[in-house]
């Protein structure tokens, strides 16, 4: 299995504090010779140590703009949270011809696709009745956090693509329709909100390949863009393809809104996040149809990749949206076939501490024998979050004892006291002893 | 090398928000151990619904989990009122449960029932006055 993950670190800056190690909510991280290193099976990509780096050591990675460049003809597929960054906008045309102006070829709006994403949403739970509630797919850190965290919930993710991908594929087909290029001159380029999307590119969940061909950053494109809003040529010819529903899949809440029922729950910050997981893994909520869940505040207008503040981004949103038909797009006689999850997503046990139950019991016993040893005060100077992340660490051959500085103290103190013992033996009792023996002189 | 891993959790009913930690714990450690998805689920439920029990019901207790290769032994026991009809009790939609908690959705009567139907072997002992001991056995 390989892990892939879009968070990179400025060793530079990285000064070897505890803050990112205390906020990862998959404990991923630890700091290694004075260092945070990501530990690449347990992290999700949720963003969580990019906003909390007071450095400003962690950095998302993603495409550099130039990157238009590699392609003789490319399409824009702008985020929906895209649109909420922008002062007094009341049309996203002015945003979509905007991406014409600064170099793109073509534009696929993302919130069109989300628009057919919510018809078959709707549709397949209508019927599939007895597997609900049905957990949403779009945010990777939730399902990448699912596959490795929370097996009973797998079979409740709807098996339907993220609104990018299903973007992605619509617009190579266009593309390559209209333009009659082959494959690698076409460049599909998403504007992304967040480093996840990345990572959902380079490894993805539940298909063969993503049909993305490069992820650029919502806060690369904004400044960019900016000079080249413009209301003006509000005459020309349409652009936009989404209404209501596909905008508003932005924001914590959007894409239950998009469903048409009251029978949902909207939970945002990846902290929330697990703990509807949690409750829904014990069944405290089986009566509802539609889980809807997100690792950033607010929703993906909350990203690492935005530029407006989540909550700002949000009522800019509401503005825009609110003279928008409910919605633009349709399945009509399309095949909805591609917008389904063509692999089932498999648990990862990436936590598991032994091969066997035999193995685990000991590694078990072996973790609570170490944690009676540690002081239980969670400092993180050994460089694991918590002292039972650090007795996990030891188990899986990942730390040492010693990293514990509470237990090295008593170390130092039990050696010094030896050797405090040895140099009082060697002065008294070894004089008195050798003193038999004449041809060797103690001091 | 102990061949069982046995824990404890003191279940106090002064804060009614924390229920429900104990049978996270065990959910965490079994997924940390490689129990099977369904196994875990069927300790979690059972556990949680009987540690609710605890708190609703008893005013708290404690629960001792043993956990070997080849089952999950819970129990819980607390020196509550009792149940005087534990028959009664088990049925689907019986509940005594005060009206301050049905508004967080408990008193459907269906914790005992769920404990029986996510176990593979229940018991309940109980003296009214005295206390409740229910054990539960999920086979790995
Ligand atoms: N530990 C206990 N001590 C005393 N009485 C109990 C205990 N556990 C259960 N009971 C009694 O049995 C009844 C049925 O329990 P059960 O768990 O099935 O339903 P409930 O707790 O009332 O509601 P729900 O579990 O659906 O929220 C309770 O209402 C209570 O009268
Ligand atoms: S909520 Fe949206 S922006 Fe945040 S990680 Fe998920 S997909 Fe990315
Ligand atoms: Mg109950």
């Amino acid at each position: 299995m390989k892990f892939n993950n879009s968070v990179h670190l400025d060793t530079e800056k990285c000064k070897g504090c505890i803050n990112c190690i205390k906020r990862c909510p998959t404990q991923a991280i630890r700091v290694r010779n004075g260092k945070a290193v990501i530990i690449k099976e347990f992290c999700i990509d949720c963003g969580e140590c990019i906003r909390i780096c007071p450095h400003h050591a962690k950095l998302p990675i993603y495409d550099p703009l130039p990157v238009l460049d590699d392609y003789e003809y490319t399409v824009a597929l702008p985020a929906p949270s895209l649109y909420s960054q922008f002062n007094n906008l009341d049309d996203t045309d002015i945003v979509l011809r905007a991406l014409l102006k600064i170099g793109f070829d073509n534009v696929y709006e993302v919130s069109s696709a989300a628009e057919l994403v919510s018809e078959i949403s709707r549709r397949y739970i209508a019927e599939n009745e007895d597997k609900k509630p049905f957990i949403s797919s779009a945010c990777p850190s939730v399902v990448r956090l699912i596959r490795i965290r929370f097996p009973n919930l797998i079979e409740h993710i709807i098996p339907l693509s993220a609104p990018a991908e299903v973007a992605a594929s619509l617009a190579r087909k266009m593309a390559s329709e209209k333009t009659g290029l082959p494959p690698d001159k076409i460049g599909i380029i998403f504007i992304s909100p967040c480093p996840a999307k990345v990572t959902a590119v380079k490894n993805p969940i539940g298909i063969e390949k993503s049909d993305i061909d490069a992820v650029v950053a919502i806060k690369d494109v904004y400044p960019v863009m900016l000079n080249h809003m413009s209301h003006s040529d509000a005459v020309l010819e349409e652009l936009s393809a989404s209404g209501k529903i596909g905008v508003s899949w932005s924001r914590s809440g959007g894409e239950a809104g998009g469903l048409l029922t009251d029978s949902y729950l909207a939970a945002d910050g990846i902290e929330n996040v697990i703990k509807v997981l949690e409750d829904m893994e014990d069944q405290k909520f089986p009566d509802l149809n539609f889980i809807e869940l997100n690792a950033c505040f607010g929703g993906c207008v909350g990203g690492t990749l935005t530029v407006e503040n989540p909550y700002v981004a949000k009522a800019k949103l509401d503005r825009l949206r609110k003279y928008m038909p409910v919605s633009k797009s349709r399945i009509g006689d399309m095949n909805p076939e591609p917008l389904f999850l063509q692999d089932k997503i498999e648990y990862i046990p990436v936590f598991k501490i032994g091969a066997d139950m035999k193995e685990s019991i000991a590694a078990m016993a072996k973790i609570s024998e170490l944690c009676d040893k540690f002081p239980g005060l969670d400092c993180g100077s050994c460089g694991a979050p918590t002292c039972r992340a650090l007795a996990e660490d030891i188990v899986s051959g990942r730390a040492n004892e010693r990293d514990c500085i509470h237990l090295l103290r008593g170390y130092i103190h039990q050696l010094s006291e030896q050797f405090n013992l040895l140099d009082s033996y060697t002065k008294h009792g070894a004089a008195d002893a050798l003193s038999n023996v004449s041809d060797v002189k103690v001091e | 090398m102990s061949k069982t891993i046995k824990l404890v959790y003191e279940v106090t009913a002064d804060d009614f928000t924390r229920a429900g930690e104990a049978s996270g714990d065990v959910k965490s450690k079994l997924k940390m151990m490689g129990v099977s998805p369904e196994a875990v689920r069927k300790v979690a439920i059972a556990m949680y619904e009987g540690e609710i029990n605890m708190v609703i019901h008893a005013g708290g207790g404690r629960i001792d989990v043993e956990i070997s290769e080849s089952e999950v032994t819970v129990v819980l026991a607390d020196k509550g009122p009792g149940i005087e009809d534990i028959e009664q009790a088990m049925q689907a939609g019986w509940s005594t449960a005060p009206d301050n908690v049905r508004s967080l959705g408990f008193g459907a009567g269906m914790g005992l029932p769920n404990i029986k139907k996510y176990s593979d072997f229940m018991d309940v002992k109980s003296q009214v006055g005295a206390g409740t001991t229910v054990t539960i056995k999920v086979l790995l």
